[in-house]
């Protein structure tokens, strides 16, 4: 077996963001022997993180590929089984390959909501029209069909669903957002940034429908034509993307025996329950949280890397706290940690609010402790508020001066 | 000897070039008739026919004549008897005997290696060869390194890496005004180098834009069309932060990038791991802002970008530099007129002083000490067997660090730099500097170096020798001997072929600079600094002939890389490198970015500048840059005095409150010694590649003193011995602000 020299085998399960940046992170450090990144897609690792971007046509497909370093990459490389006490892995051709690290970075699925008709009869996949956006196929074709659409649904009113539904109607389509939740992106905005966005939305030729449920799927010929509410109302459209979050992928993992929780359940080392196990990314818990963004997952990549590279044995990931960003124009927000100080009664809130410039702030705070924030079409000062935030640093000068900030540096001419 | 009398000069008016920085602008010396007694000799008076500076001087080479007078400088040798006790004066046979016998022993006992030589970035190019064939020839050591190595060597590594051979600037300064888009990238030349600022405005005033990427809003910052404001250390991120937006906006010259260069798609993919959302989190430049100089850059018709320390004085200065690099080859900015990348070096001959032998790693004419081929033609210049030949040594720090250790060096011969400001992590540098069994320092004054010295030998300045240096442009430009040196002072070639017959070395080490000169054309001959073709006589003529030049014919290159670039297959390199954290990281117990620069009235560690009573009015002592809500969360006001505390030492400072820098950093200069100095901070950590140590970014807290005049309280690794030149708690240090 290799051991740290030469010829060590580094296994990485899945070639999405997490298992890219490890590979690249691991063979820069110069860590010993090869990293092979097995990818189930038939492309190379690119970056998630732009495909609204990439269905808008502002990227190229093959622009957005991510570095992998001297790491081997085995594309439509689909892994079957994990034997952890063997120290092998399983491919869907049946070949056995032996590693002495595994690292699962097998990300997550969109999830599919209850709505009647979602899928074709008889288990053929998605009914035809309706569309999930977490990959570059799910794209190609979403793009493709977006070019004769006329109306689209967006069903989930997240940070992603916000994204598709700019992206949509950038392309000259008629979209609407269906939500469950009282306002958009409510996990991360409070009420008066969601009537804000929502605002500037309707600007963009989006509408929105709020505490609503898609109930059932409208079919003509087979095709996806409306969306029907639980309110009672339809939605005529010709597309549906589904936007209503991800599930870590962790069938591997529990077919191996791995403690599974939400997620592969990992420690600050990112050990999964067996010797020579890690896990990165979207399939992983720590903590008890599943982030399922991209700077938690590249924190947690990077760590591993440290680690197992030698460049670092002693690092350990303690967590991340990260920041809910668009940074699209028109829609610019910035927002991060718990906003709703009602939760708590220790908690000020400072609020700024300008409806000339269309810009709210917000800041929770628990003494001089910065504990959440909104910043929403002005985002002055957000450095040193994120800053403040993620290392929990008392905030330096009076919170108020945050708000009012100029931007740092501005030049004028 | 006489002072020459170039073309265009009265009889008694010397042309010649200032001492300080890597701008080296024309002037001419006029000898002032019975100056009084410790009155500067000699007045500047301008030179507007040398195209560079077209006459324009700032404060500091006007005053330069100030450090001639006697009273300020050296006039005779000093030996120390004994250790800690007082150095005396003593003749130049005794002083040089004492060289030659320590050297001696420390070799007989330790072998040649423990022997090490520490140069700088001012000297002479013929000095700086002379020092690097006297420590491989005379010598026979592989320890020689330089100041240079904490100055421009990112940047030199990173301009090999992309494009073969590194010269600082490939083009004129005379080109920046007609580009369409300038970025400037850590670089306050209003401060360091205020006659270079005409090009700047010049630039603008022909409609192109000028960007300033700074953590300070510095006067060069105030003057940019956009100014990026990035925490210390992000300047790669930020980079390539740019260039994925110039991919995502369609700005890519797709047929440069196809027909001129190397490793675009390693590049492109390297970007898209730094898209915008990330870049702004890792930088602080909002997105607009990236999106803004993005734009700015990549639809100009042609665009610059010229680093200085700011970002190359990092432990990622070389892959920084080669990020900004990309983004130059993606957007076909480089091999094509009014285009390219550069870097502002700093030193006086910081271009030259890289290019002929003090360097570890290299040979005169730019070559490598381990290539076999340079190896044997510079061994054939010199009448030595290539064999014999030291490999590499260590490199700045590293020589330094090891000074006494039992595999470093036991004696150090000092030229042209003053470490123990100058150095990271000083304190650290001057305890072993203490260590050695001979230290040897050649200097014009009793630098804080030289303070430590077993002997001190004083040498003559630029008015009193005759010399070449190489500007940023890479322009090779001649210093002439305005005046003769007073009684006792002797010139670093003269002490050299004396310390070469002492140590058994009779021949190959002449006083005379031009003899000199004219080994170092044959021994750069072919090399990548090529300067075969160049005479002093044709400098004269010419006002600076552009390496390389391989023969008297050729007319030099102001322009390089119009037909193909310096790598084996003429193709541009691309870097593709990936954003990483600095050495240290603000955290908890240190929560804030300290960077180190200049003020404009000082200059590098003011051994000189600090000398010169009109500096000295203008900029009288170090003082801590910090934003004024860290101040009011510090309760520190204007004036007060703080400590700065890092991982290595204490500094104390007066506190300057600025809205000019970012709220999570402070800024010091790095001018002063004592309680003030800047450098007991910094840290070592060195850039993998060009062994550059990290200056501009290290993680510190901030204290109050509370007490006016409390010098930072016992055990904070200040170096006592400096006390005589503690810099006070300076009042009105805005002063230097005035003095432009």
């Amino acid at each position: 077996m290799g051991g740290a020299g030469a010829d060590r085998r580094i296994a990485v399960v899945g070639g999405g963001m997490a298992g890219a940046r490890f590979a690249e992170r691991y063979t820069a450090l110069g860590g010993p022997g090869t990293v092979t990144v097995h990818a189930a897609e038939a492309r190379a690792p690119y970056n998630r993180v732009l495909l609204a971007d990439v269905l808008t046509g502002r990227y190229d497909a093959e622009a957005i590929a991510l570095p992998l370093g001297t790491s081997r990459l085995r594309t439509g490389c689909a892994v079957v089984a994990v034997d952890p006490a063997a120290r092998t892995l399983g491919l869907a051709d049946g070949t056995v390959e032996p590693w002495d690290e595994l690292v699962l970075a097998t990300g997550a699925n969109p999830v599919l909501p209850p709505i009647r008709d979602l899928r074709r009869a008889g288990g053929g996949g998605l009914t035809e029209g309706v569309h999930t956006l977490r990959s570059l196929d799910d794209c190609a074709r979403l793009a493709e069909q977006a070019g004769t659409a006329r109306r689209a649904v967006v069903i989930g009113g997240g940070v992603l669903g916000v994204s598709a539904a700019r992206a949509l109607a950038a392309l000259g389509v008629r979209t609407g957002i269906v939500h469950r939740a009282a306002h958009l992106i409510d996990r991360q905005l409070d009420e008066e940034a969601g009537a804000v966005l929502r605002e500037r939305l309707a600007a963009l030729g989006v509408e929105t429908h709020c505490r609503n449920r898609a109930r059932a799927l409208a079919t003509a010929a087979e095709r996806a034509a409306g969306v029907h509410l639980a309110n009672g109302h339809l939605l005529d459209c010709d597309l549906v993307v589904l936007a209503c979050g991800a599930r870590p992928r962790t069938a591997l993992a529990r077919a191996a025996g791995l403690p599974v929780a939400t997620g592969v359940l990992v420690d600050d080392r990112l050990a999964a329950g067996a010797p020579h196990v890690h896990a990165i990314g979207d399939c992983a818990e720590h903590r008890g949280t599943v982030h399922g963004l991209a700077a938690p997952a590249w924190d947690q990549a990077d760590v591993l890397a440290l680690r197992l590279s030698g460049a670092d044995p002693g690092a350990r990931y303690t967590g991340s706290r990260p920041t809910s960003r668009l940074s699209t124009g028109g829609l610019e927000y910035a927002a991060f940690g718990a906003v709703d100080e009602t939760l708590d009664e220790g908690l000020d809130v400072l609020r700024l609010a300008d409806a000339t410039r269309g810009s709210y702030k917000k800041l929770v705070l628990r003494g001089d402790r910065l504990v959440g924030a909104i910043l929403l079409g002005d985002l002055a000062g957000l450095d040193v508020l994120a800053d403040a935030w993620e290392r929990d640093d008392p905030l330096t000068g009076h919170p108020l001066h945050l708000l009012t900030a100029a931007a740092p540096g501005p030049a004028p001419a | 000897m006489t002072p020459a009398t170039p073309a265009g000069g009265t009889a008694a008016e010397t042309a010649t070039h200032c001492p300080y920085c890597a701008l080296q602008c024309g002037m001419r010396l006029r000898p002032v008739e019975a100056a009084s007694a410790g009155a500067a000799p000699v007045e500047v008076t301008e030179r507007p026919d040398f195209p560079v500076n077209r006459g324009a001087l700032c404060g500091k080479g006007r005053s330069a004549p100030a450090l001639l007078a006697r009273g300020v400088r050296l006039t005779e040798p000093l030996v120390r008897d004994r250790p800690g006790g007082p150095l005396r004066a003593a003749g130049w046979d005794e002083a040089l005997d004492r060289v030659a016998a320590g050297v001696r022993t420390v070799r007989e006992r330790y072998g040649a290696d423990a022997v090490g030589v520490f140069g700088g970035g001012g000297l002479t190019n013929e000095k700086a060869y002379q020092l690097g064939k006297f420590a491989r020839v005379v010598l026979g050591t592989a320890n020689i390194d330089y100041n240079g190595r904490f100055c421009m060597s990112s940047a030199a590594a990173a301009h090999r890496r992309a494009f073969g051979l590194d010269r600082g600037l490939p083009f004129p300064l005379a080109d920046v005004p007609h580009t369409g888009c300038l970025i400037l990238v850590g670089a306050n030349p209003a401060d360091t180098m205020p006659p270079a600022l005409r090009y700047f405005r010049e630039l603008r005033e022909n409609g192109g834009t000028l960007i300033v990427v700074d953590p300070r809003r510095t006067r060069t910052a105030e003057q940019a069309d956009l100014h990026l404001q990035p925490r210390p250390g992000t300047d790669l991120a930020l980079a390539l932060g740019l260039l994925h937006l110039v991919i995502a906006d369609g700005l890519v010259d797709e047929e440069f990038v196809a027909a001129r260069t190397t490793g675009y798609d390693r590049a492109r993919a390297v970007a898209m791991a730094h898209w915008p959302d990330r870049v702004e989190r890792i930088t602080g430049v909002p997105v607009s802002r990236l999106r803004e100089a993005a734009g700015l850059f990549g639809r100009a018709a042609t665009g610059m970008v010229l680093t200085a320390r700011g970002p190359e004085q990092h432990s990622k200065g070389t892959d920084t530099v080669g990020a900004w690099i990309d983004l130059c080859l993606a957007t076909g900015n480089a091999g094509r007129p009014y285009a390219g990348y550069g870097c502002l070096t700093g030193q006086g001959n910081g271009q030259g002083g890289r290019e002929h032998g003090q360097k570890a790693d290299q040979l005169p004419g730019y070559r490598s000490i381990e290539d076999q081929a340079a190896r044997a033609h510079v061994a054939a210049v010199w009448g030595v067997d290539p064999d014999a030949l030291p490999r590499a040594g260590r490199s700045a720090y590293e020589l330094l660090d090891g000074l006494g250790r039992p595999d470093g060096a036991r004696a150090l011969l000092v030229a042209g730099s003053n470490p123990v400001v100058s150095a990271p992590n000083a304190a650290h540098v001057t305890a072993r500097l203490r260590e050695l069994d001979l230290l040897v320092v050649a200097d014009l004054v009793l630098s804080e170096t030289a303070r430590l010295a077993d002997v001190v030998l004083p040498v003559t300045q630029w008015a009193e020798e005759d010399g070449t240096t190489t500007n940023l442009e890479g322009r090779v430009i001649l210093r002439r001997r305005a005046l003769d040196p007073p009684e006792g002072v002797r010139g670093e070639l003269w002490l050299l072929g004396e310390l070469a017959r002492r140590l058994g070395v009779d021949r190959g080490f002449p006083a005379d600079a031009e003899q000199v000169f004219e080994e170092l054309r044959r021994a750069s001959a072919g090399g990548d600094a090529d300067y075969a073709g160049i005479s002093y006589r044709r400098i004269a003529a010419e006002h600076g002939v552009f390496w390389p030049c391989p023969d008297p014919a050729h007319p030099g290159t102001p322009r390089l890389f119009l037909e193909r670039f310096a790598t084996p297959d003429g193709r541009a390199r691309f870097a593709a490198v990936t954003h990483r954290p600095a050495g240290e990281e603000p955290d908890r117990e240190y929560p804030l970015h300290l960077t180190t620069g200049r003020v404009l009235a000082q200059y590098q560690s003011g051994a000189q500048t600090r000398r010169v009573a009109e500096l000295n009015a203008a900029a009288p002592g170090p003082f801590v840059e910090l934003h004024p809500r860290l101040a009011e969360r510090l309760g520190v006001a204007d004036g007060e005095p703080v400590a700065v505390v890092s991982r290595r030492g204490r500094a104390v400072a007066p506190a300057r409150v600025s809205a000019a820098i970012r709220a999570d950093t402070v800024f010091m200069p790095f001018h002063w010694p004592g309680a003030g100095r800047a450098n007991s901070l910094t840290n070592p950590a060195l850039d993998p590649v060009s062994r550059m140590p990290e200056f501009k970014t290290c993680a510190v807290r901030v204290e109050r003193i509370g007490i006016a005049g409390d010098g930072g309280g016992a055990g904070d690794g200040v170096d006592r011995l400096d006390g005589a030149e503690r810099a006070e708690p300076a009042r009105g240090a805005d002063g230097e602000r005035a003095a432009g």
